[in-house]
């Protein structure tokens, strides 16, 4: 049983292949070699005049959890128009409110029929770890992960503030990555979600948290050294102080410089991004972020890209949440405080072209994809729902990859931001190559999927099938194939196989003796207990869909 | 017709088993059960007691159709066959946790039913304000660490959540060596036993203040809370039978906290419109806030409400009170509830796993729940289930909607799960 696409041209960056003409052979799941024997090929797709490449994987998208959950009850109004029928249906576009808060099958559906086959959760709390699992073993289709988030939780910072040594900090940062069944880990507005909870309302880089006198660059230094040394191929997943504050460039540049040199990845980085020049005190950074950027080979970023329309923000990060609780649109926000764990801010958003701050923070964003000179150190993302929805990247890649089409939407903007922006002045255009870099081989080198984001043989037949049109967006929103796994899924653009995907998980080795002094811990103060907080593998395999797939570490020499 | 999987295989497990117990939102997992007859469980407060009693009390295993002892199979088929000659049920009750949700919904899609929680009426209040305006919350955890205010409106605590106090007030040890919480009681109802406020003397013998009000008088008591907090002259005396010194002082030792915490429980707010009075509460969580750190914590009504609603929302876009149509959900929080629609529905699901809470409908009913419900109105058909947490496993959420906690298997019986019998009748519809 081996089917073969046939003389499809292969944009498959992690083998330097570049518009290749190339026939692709899956058995059992897997790209294969040509078979000796050509008897064996039972099934044909030609795909002459085709593009074709790995399945696209989205690092950074809040897909489950808490954070969406609250976003879809405060929000129901979000769902109403994905009912309409003509004559309003033609107001709903992939940019569309419903999109924002899609239900766990919607959000498969939709990231398969982009040709997207695997998602990744960029916020998993420790604490409510079982409900995004719950949640995505409910999402089906693509392949599933999470980072989990670390650096505000009490235990952490104790543990900091009393000194511990590294060793202990790194068993204990891979007893969550095991506990919590995550791939990477994940810190926001280091120290500053956990400072709030003592009426801190702001904190910079190398501002103490009022408790445990500790600061987010000392919180960054940890936890960057613990992944290194662990070996996770994830670097250290940060979501700056200062999010969205004008002048927050500068906490961005130093915020690089935390790590020692060792990798970091700085997410939505767009939002961090911001100056306070001209009348309105709010100006573009991105030439001092990207330069310092295209410097620093130490540092990812992916760019966490605004596009106008209703969306909803929603973030771990309480601190700065409670600041934009005004702009919130509709009015209404959610705001927690959890577990001594973290924390969430959960607000709708409206972002509009003629809002001076919006027309900017679009431009900021794309003026950030342009200027960043290596595809494979930033990633495409909207950082899904805050800056919009994950359906709206086919737009996005057409803005990339199209200059008149970019100018034309700039022009539209509110004229005092247009008068703040560089961005007609990058001629640059995105290539098919490039794209494939950083939606699938980047991503997947980043994280660790060794057999993903590739069309290599042994590489999971995970592979989209697009006719290449001149309109790249639509190209890229409706795929002709999408294969999950070696199975046809998507057909024109349309689902026509259900299929569950697998959650991507990486277990470090560590010295299991944490636990001791962890369940102290729970016993004391929390309010349960630690055989509780742990995720065991069978609660994601055992309903006979899920699955759990171990990462092995990479090499790290000390 | 596929023959029906429902026997268990052998999972007994082995005393002493710590577990997780599912009587109320605080899903404590500190319970010990140490041995079945007599049945002893360390660590079980009031409502523990009664719920695993009542589950002990199972001896019957056996399926009714009007009445009549049935195998699960004739049920299952019964069950169908009411669903499908039904264009408009209504699924309720729905006292389950996860799992069952998950099944409960797969269902709903296919017979186009109504989906509704058996305390939807205090849930919804809860859901409104999240929807109209939002709010700002803590959990159990950090109530434990931080609080150093408790301001209870409307409610003792102690007689929905028992452990609440002993678990989280009165705990030896907190990681920011913080001073024993001050307890402030506001118009809790009349019906509850005064003793019940005793939970709120401390340790030392320190007193809470109580202060007394009619339940019904919390939309102006709240009000005029917010309107001190906003610097608005008050020209009464008094509000509700309290004086403007009282509530000032109320505001005075919240403003003051560290941590305050503001805890009602919908439930008790026994009036029309009771989602004004959660939002009135969480206006002023949010001005207080503007300076010093506040958050409310809404108490659950219990039977998995928390664990149906988070489900529901996943799986759906929408919380309960959704119903499903032609692959599509949709929402009302008020035509969706149960009162509005057991008159009219053309048959009634009845789900009830954790009690044996039961219907009145007269439309044909399907009751799927606690082996030991006692009908006074025979169903057309009753099929006892497994109880989460005794039976089987499960996931459950706790009331603070964060923690998904999971509960165990205690003991070996027939029953199967509200999930197993769900999915059959579901596979009979197809």
């Amino acid at each position: 049983m081996i089917t073969c696409l046939k003389n499809g041209r292969l944009y498959d960056p992690a083998q330097q292949k570049n518009g290749v003409l190339e026939d692709i052979y899956i058995a059992q799941g897997r790209i294969v070699a040509k078979p000796s024997d050509p008897s064996k090929v039972t099934k044909t797709f030609d795909l002459s005049g085709k593009i074709v490449m790995a399945g696209a994987i989205d690092m950074h998208s809040h897909i489950g959890g808490g954070k969406i959950n609250i976003a879809r009850m405060m929000l129901p109004e979000f769902q109403e128009s994905k009912q309409y029928s003509e004559p309003e249906a033609h107001i709903c576009t992939p940019n569309c409110s419903h999109h924002a808060t899609p239900n766990t099958t919607d959000t498969g559906f939709r990231y398969i029929e982009m040709g997207y086959t695997a998602a990744f959760e960029p916020a998993l709390m420790p604490i409510n770890a079982r409900q995004a699992h719950l949640e995505m073993a409910d999402t089906p289709m693509i392949d599933k992960g999470g980072y989990a988030m670390l650096g505000n939780d009490d235990y952490f910072l104790r543990m900091l503030a009393s000194k511990k040594d590294q060793k202990s900090i790194n068993d204990y940062v891979a007893w969550i990555l095991h506990s919590t069944q995550s791939i990477g880990i994940k810190v926001v507005n280091p120290g500053g979600i956990n400072a709030f909870k003592f009426n801190q309302r702001k904190l910079d880089l190398d501002e103490n948290n009022r408790h445990y006198q500790i600061s987010p660059r000392e919180i960054l230094k940890s936890l960057s050294r613990a992944v290194h040394e662990l070996g996770i191929a994830k670097p250290l997943h940060v979501h700056c102080n200062n999010l969205g504050a004008a002048g927050n460039f500068e906490t961005t540049l130093n915020t690089m410089n935390a790590s020692d040199g060792l990798p970091m990845h700085l997410t939505h980085i767009q939002f961090h991004s911001y100056g306070t020049e001209g009348d309105k005190k709010f100006s573009s950074a991105a030439a001092q972020i990207s330069e310092a950027l295209n410097k620093n080979k130490h540092i990812t970023a992916d760019v966490g890209q605004i596009l106008f329309g209703q969306t909803v923000t929603a973030s771990g990060d309480s601190m700065m949440q409670q600041l934009n609780a005004k702009h919130a649109n509709p009015k209404k926000s959610v705001l927690m405080d959890i577990e001594c764990d973290a924390g969430c801010g959960v607000l709708p958003f409206k972002y509009r072209d003629q809002n001076y701050v919006n027309a900017l923070q679009w431009a900021i964003g794309l003026e950030l994809f342009l200027s960043v000179e290596d595809p494979w150190r930033i990633f495409l993302t909207t950082d899904h729902p805050n800056g919009a929805p994950f359906t709206s990247y086919p737009h996005l890649i057409r803005l990339l990859m199209d200059k008149s089409f970019r100018n034309e939407a700039f022009a539209k903007l509110n004229l005092d931001a247009q008068a703040m922006s560089n961005l007609t002045s990058l001629n640059r255009e995105y290539s098919l190559y490039e794209i494939a870099i950083m939606t699938r081989a980047g991503a997947a080198k980043l994280i660790g999927l060794n057999d993903r984001g590739h069309l290599g043989v042994g590489a999971g037949a995970d592979i989209t099938v697009y006719t290449d049109q001149a309109d790249r967006e639509a190209m890229f929103a409706k795929p002709d194939y999408v294969f999950k796994d070696g199975e046809l899924v998507v057909k024109d653009g349309k689902v026509v196989k259900v299929v569950w995907g697998t959650t991507h998980t990486t277990k470090p080795a560590f010295d299991i003796r944490v636990e001791k002094d962890l369940k102290d811990y729970f016993n004391r103060y929390h309010t349960m207990q630690l055989d509780s907080v742990k995720i065991h593998a069978d609660e994601i395999s055992s309903d006979g869909r899920g699955s759990i797939n171990v990462h092995q570490n990479k090499q790290v020499s000390h | 017709m596929a023959e029906l999987h429902l026997m268990k295989s052998s999972n007994k497990p082995t005393l002493p088993i710590t577990h997780c117990c599912p009587a109320c939102g605080l899903l404590c997992d500190d319970l010990v059960l140490t041995s079945t007859s007599p049945l002893n469980i360390k660590n079980a407060c009031t409502k523990s007691i009664s719920f695993y009693n009542s589950a002990w009390l199972t001896n019957s295993n056996t399926p009714r159709i009007a009445g009549k002892a049935s195998d699960f199979n004739t049920a299952i088929q019964a069950a169908a066959d009411i669903l499908r000659a039904s264009n408009q049920p209504l699924f309720a009750g729905l006292g389950t946790e996860v799992q069952g949700m998950r099944a409960i919904v797969a269902l709903a899609k296919k017979t186009h039913a109504t989906l509704d929680h058996m305390h939807s009426e205090s849930t919804v209040a809860n859901t409104l304000t999240i929807q109209h305006s939002g709010w700002q919350t803590t959990t159990l955890t950090e109530v434990k660490n931080r609080a150093d205010v408790i301001l209870a409106i409307g409610t003792d605590i102690v007689s929905s959540h028992p452990r609440f106090f002993e678990k989280l007030v009165w705990n030896e040890h907190s990681l920011f060596d913080k001073p024993r919480p001050e307890i402030i009681y506001l118009a809790v109802p009349k019906h509850l036993s005064a003793d019940n406020l005793k939970a709120g003397i401390s340790p030392a013998g320190k007193a809470p203040t109580v202060i007394a009000a009619d339940t019904a008088k919390l939309p102006e008591i709240i009000s005029a809370l917010n309107a001190l907090m906003n610097n608005k002259k008050i020209t009464e005396n008094q509000v509700a039978g309290i004086t403007i010194e009282a509530l000032q002082s109320i505001l005075d030792t919240l403003k003051a906290a560290q941590y305050a915490v503001i805890i009602w429980s919908a439930s008790n707010f026994q009036y029309a419109h009771a989602e004004l009075t959660v939002q009135s509460i969480t206006h002023l969580i949010a001005k207080l806030n503007e300076n010093t750190r506040v958050a409310g914590l809404p108490l659950n009504a219990g039977d998995g409400d928390t664990s149906v609603n988070n489900t529901s929302t996943w799986l759906s876009g929408y919380p309960t009170r959704s119903r499903f149509f032609a692959d599509q959900a949709s929402y009302d929080a008020h035509h969706f509830s149960s009162n509005q629609q057991l008159n009219k529905c053309d048959a009634l699901l009845w789900v009830s796993s954790f009690n044996t809470q039961q219907p009145t409908c007269d439309a044909p009913t399907i009751v799927i729940g606690h082996p030991n419900m006692q009908f006074d109105i025979v169903p057309a058909v009753f099929i006892p289930v497994g109880i989460p947490g005794v039976d089987h496993t499960g996931s459950m959420f706790r009331m603070d909607s964060s923690v998904v906690m999971p509960l165990k298997q205690l003991r070996e019986n027939q029953l199967p799960s509200l999930s197993e019998v769900v999915l059959q009748i579901e596979a009979l519809l197809t």
